[in-house]
């Protein structure tokens, strides 16, 4: 098991420099920054100055080889726009969309897998086939249709009928925070929770709908299989049987899904907090592509990679311990 | 020997009546079962058709600056223009633009894009994949290490990424379609490949001396593509999204292209003012489509799937 | 001799698919004994399993249990409810499966698996129900059962696994066992152990036990009484060493004579000739007259079950009464 886990940490830490590397280049190409910071009527000599302020005037393996230094140290430059560390202006914003990403996830799997049981248990009930249906929508429609479609009926049309105004919800910002920890979250406050809901919905729709889809179809074939019969050949209550012999078998695949698209809803999230206005590490990433603010793109990156290949080892892990056939192999006479 | 076993006969028992003969024709009867998929298929076909004659059938061009008129803009639907006497169907942008046609327009390019990106990645994947799989060893580990890291990554951030670099354009935005697909098909063709491969027949091809591009191409690739297939259908789907979504939030493709997203982003501003048919009927087309490609590639998908087996 | 503990009347159960309905059991009736084993033999198709499956109610839609009567102690099976089915399934009429590798549920400890019977029917502590579970293994020859008892289905062999599937069908000490073909997976070895310390067990204890199989020569050397099912009917019944010596339906007599005998070496088997009907498509009359060489426009009407000889009965109407002995030598 160490072992396991050992070489799954260097392949990690080996993804993390081919990224850093790849990052690197990709975004020296972008452009020079410099035209942004500087006024078009500046001289050649103040041009000349900012660019070497900011070390841009550095052949790119040196400015590589800068960046690695400063990496392992922590930094990752100064922003442009901000004046900051980048990494420091990243990782302000993390908790955001932290509380976001994790809030989705949360949706998506308690409300996800129940209605996929319900769903996989009874397929031809008409629940079920509506459920069914609105998986397919929660599947197929863009994530941003979906937040904007939100934002349509829950902060214009229900904001603005004299009846059912009590149910509109906030269409843009974070809500009111609280210190918890180091760091500032909203989920600690109604307000929060008012803010938190209409974008949280919006990232999981998607995942909760694979979910759904994912536990019916699982519920579906493990229920055919030979020990849920035997199961209740041997008298045991059916919420026994569909509670821990179907629920257990059915874990598994849920539980790889929801790792690798952990990755995908915080990808997803640069989406979402652009169009709910969420100040999240996603609305930066855009904000800082868009006036080419190199440092706070690499280090974006660069926690997105650390953070991925960390998720992606906790899954390889808990997946051998919930299925004893990966973890223990072999027979034992 | 028709034997019937319990399980068998608990599910579909062999029918009295003879089956239609040639499998393409078991194929379609199997897929028009389910109505919702033949609902998804005619529901594209039409969309389809629609946005292949745009030229013909949308009542103004409309990137065609010389056909707007300033004064039409944000033009609830139905609405009449009082120069031309052109009536907007579906109202009007903020600048002057008819939404019905704007958004045949857009159809054509997110659809041209999204099929024609999920083809040339699902061919890139599939040499890759049966590459990997005939040539083994070193080959195969170097590329599926590839794969592997490539498939690390959420598609959204490697497109962005990609995209930011090499700025605007359908061609651009293909690449980088095309460059977030490929990998996927890679691992399922090689899959699949490695399964087949070790199959008696190709063993009888090997020991027959049949060159390997042979064997590759007339034997095992014909066994390795439904999977594929299926897997571009729902793929077609996801990169309409994906294009849109690129495109919503700027990067995708550039202004003076018509796309599904670009016009969400538009309209996007004026949704709290309550000029929602700006956004909302591009959205709903852009819905409509996704769903429709989705309802055929489940049906495609279940036929396909052994553990279902009837 | 006292009452059966298990007499089953016309039991029907039909599956009622998109194609039509399958008449898997189609009008059986048998009796099963006080300690007495009953050998339930017919090929795939015969509706063995599923008869197997609707004495514990346990057939999945489409089919279900359209008549008949299943009287256990002389409590009605088909009409009870699934609350009383639960009570005695696994407590007084437990089931062994065929293949004991899908049948124990792959992510569960055997233990978890086995303790949970015990505490679905009785109310005893955990540790008291553990400590039963490891006297049943041991009871089922399974020495050190506590590393076994921690282990996972997959890290079993096949003849260990349907030694604990034997095991949880004994936790209760049921009346009436029902195990379908659970030694057909299994090396001839083990198979011979095993058969051998069934047989044990129920004379120890006067458990009835239901054997499905296709194999004679298991009920040949297991049995009291066999029953064959052809078709979803059952064509012929009896004690074992009456049916398989002197067979009255031309089925039986084709299914022995097609066994491989060591007495009749080199000589041909017997075939029967033609297939298993599909049980969508059974015509009136005797199901098996297409394949009989003996058949006549008579038996193109169903042909009732009667007693030819004392104890032994066949669906025919014209059966082996000449009292040839059939090529039995070898089994």
């Amino acid at each position: 098991m160490l072992a396991f886990i050992i070489r799954r940490l260097l392949q990690a830490a080996l993804v993390i420099v081919i990224m850093s590397g790849l990052v690197f280049v990709g975004i020296y190409l972008i452009g020079n920054p410099v035209y942004i910071l500087i006024s078009p009527e500046a001289s050649e000599l103040e041009r000349a100055q900012v660019i070497h302020n900011l070390g841009l005037d550095l052949p790119l393996w040196q400015q590589y080889l800068v960046f690695v230094e400063q990496a392992l140290g922590g930094s990752f430059g100064k922003s442009f726009v901000f004046g900051e560390p980048a990494m420091k202006i990243v990782l302000e914003r993390v908790p955001a969309t932290a509380e976001l990403a994790l809030f989705s996830t949360f949706l998506a799997l308690f409300v996800g897998v129940p209605l996929g049981i319900w769903a996989g248990l009874k397929p031809n009930a008409i629940s079920s086939r509506g459920i069914m249906a609105g998986s397919i929508l929660g599947f197929s429609l863009p994530n941003f249709w979906v937040g904007l479609m939100l934002i349509m009926l829950f902060g214009v049309w229900l904001r603005n009928s004299e009846w059912l105004s009590f149910l509109s919800l906030p269409a843009s910002g974070r809500g009111e925070t609280v210190t918890f920890l180091g760091t500032r979250l909203s989920i600690f406050t109604i307000d929060g929770w008012r803010h938190l809901l209409l974008p949280a919905f919006t990232l999981g729709l998607s995942y909760m709908a694979l979910n759904i889809r994912l536990t019916r179809a699982g519920v579906r074939e493990v229920l055919l299989q030979d020990y849920v019969k035997f199961a209740r050949a041997k008298g045991l209550p059916e919420r026994r049987v569909i509670g821990v012999h179907v629920l257990k078998n059915i874990l598994i695949p849920i539980v790889t899904v929801t790792g690798l698209e952990l990755g995908t809803v915080i990808a997803f999230a640069v989406v979402t907090e652009t169009v709910f206005a969420w100040p999240g590490m996603g609305k930066l990433l855009i904000d800082s592509i868009v006036s080419l603010d190199r440092p706070v793109v690499v280090a974006y990156l660069m926690t997105v990679v650390g953070l991925l290949v960390v998720l992606n080892l906790v899954v390889d892990v808990l997946y051998s311990v919930i299925d004893p056939r990966i973890r223990l192999g072999g027979r034992s006479e | 020997m028709s034997i019937v076993t319990d399980k068998a006969v608990a599910a579909k028992a062999v029918p009295a009546v003879s089956p239609p003969s040639s499998p393409w024709r078991r194929f379609v009867a199997e897929f028009a079962e389910s109505k919702l998929a033949m609902g998804g298929l005619i529901l594209f076909v039409l969309l389809a058709l629609a946005s292949i004659l745009a030229p013909l059938i949308a009542p103004q061009d409309p990137y065609d600056l010389a056909q707007l008129d300033i004064f039409d803009v944000r033009l609830p639907p139905g609405s009449v223009s009082e120069g031309s006497g052109l009536t907007y169907w579906l109202g009007s942008d903020a600048q002057g633009r008819d939404m019905l046609s704007a958004i045949l327009y857009g159809l054509r390019v997110s659809l041209m894009v999204g099929a024609i990106s999920v083809v040339v990645a699902m061919s890139l994947g599939l040499a890759v994949g049966l590459g990997a799989a005939y040539f083994g060893g070193r080959i195969d580990a170097v590329l599926m290490r590839l794969v592997d890291i490539q498939l690390g990554f959420p598609a959204i951030l490697v497109a962005l990424i990609l995209l930011s670099v090499v700025g605007q354009g359908i061609d651009k935005v293909m690449i980088a379609l095309i460059v977030v697909q490929w990998a996927y098909f890679a691992r399922l063709a090689r899959g699949a490949a490695l399964v087949e491969r070790h199959r008696e027949y190709v063993e009888a091809a090997t020991s027959l001396a049949l060159p390997a591009w042979r064997i590759v191409f007339r034997h095992i690739m014909p066994n390795v593509l439904p999977p594929l297939i299926v897997y571009a259908t729902v793929r077609i789907a996801e990169a309409v999204a994906l294009e849109a979504t690129l495109s919503f939030l700027g990067v995708g493709v550039p202004v003076t292209e018509p796309s599904l997203g670009l016009l969400l982003r538009n309209g996007f501003g004026y949704l709290m003012s309550g000029d929602y048919w700006i956004s909302f009927f591009p959205g709903a087309a852009l819905a409509l489509a996704i769903i429709a490609i989705n309802l055929v590639g489940d049906q495609l998908r279940d036929m396909l799937n052994p553990r279902l087996k009837r | 001799m006292s009452a059966p503990t298990l007499s089953v009347r016309d039991l029907a159960t039909h599956f009622f698919t998109r194609d039509g309905v399958v008449k898997a059991v189609d009008g059986v009736s048998f009796d099963v004994g006080r300690g007495e084993i009953l050998g339930l033999v017919g090929e795939s198709g015969s509706g063995k399993t599923v008869c197997g499956f609707s004495l514990l109610g346990l057939v999945d839609p489409p089919g279900r249990i359209v008549g008949g009567q299943i009287l256990f102690h002389g409590e009605n099976l088909v009409t009870a409810g699934e609350e009383r089915l639960r009570q005695l399934r696994g407590k007084r009429i437990a089931m062994i499966f065929q293949d004991p590798m899908m049948t124990l549920n792959p992510v569960l400890r055997i233990d978890t698996q086995m303790v949970e019977t015990v505490l679905a029917h009785d109310k005893v502590s955990a540790k008291a129900a553990y400590a039963r579970v490891r006297d049943t293994l041991v009871r089922v020859g399974i020495a050190s059962p506590d590393a076994r008892l921690r282990a996972y289905p997959h890290q079993f062999s096949g003849g260990m696994r349907q030694r604990v599937a034997i095991a949880i069908a004994l936790l209760h000490d049921p009346e009436l066992i029902i195990a379908d073909e659970p030694t057909t997976a299994l090396d001839v070895t083990i198979q011979g152990q095993i058969l051998f310390e069934v047989q044990q067990l129920c004379r120890d204890t006067g458990t009835a036990l239901i054997w499905i199989t296709h194999d004679l020569a298991v009920v040949a050397g297991l049995a009291d009484r066999v029953c064959v099912m052809y078709a979803g009917r059952l064509v012929e019944q009896g004690k074992v060493d009456d049916v398989l010596d002197r067979p009255l339906h031309p089925y039986t007599r084709g299914l022995i004579g097609s066994v491989p005998s060591r007495t009749a070496r080199g000589q041909k088997l017997t075939q029967i000739p033609g297939m298993t009907p599909s049980l969508l498509n059974l015509s009136e009359g005797c199901a098996f007259r297409s394949r009989c060489p003996r058949a006549t426009t008579v038996c193109e009407t169903s042909p009732p079950l009667v007693e030819l000889r004392p104890g032994q009965a066949a669906r025919c109407f014209h059966p082996h009464l000449e009292g040839a002995d059939s090529e039995r030598a070898g089994l």
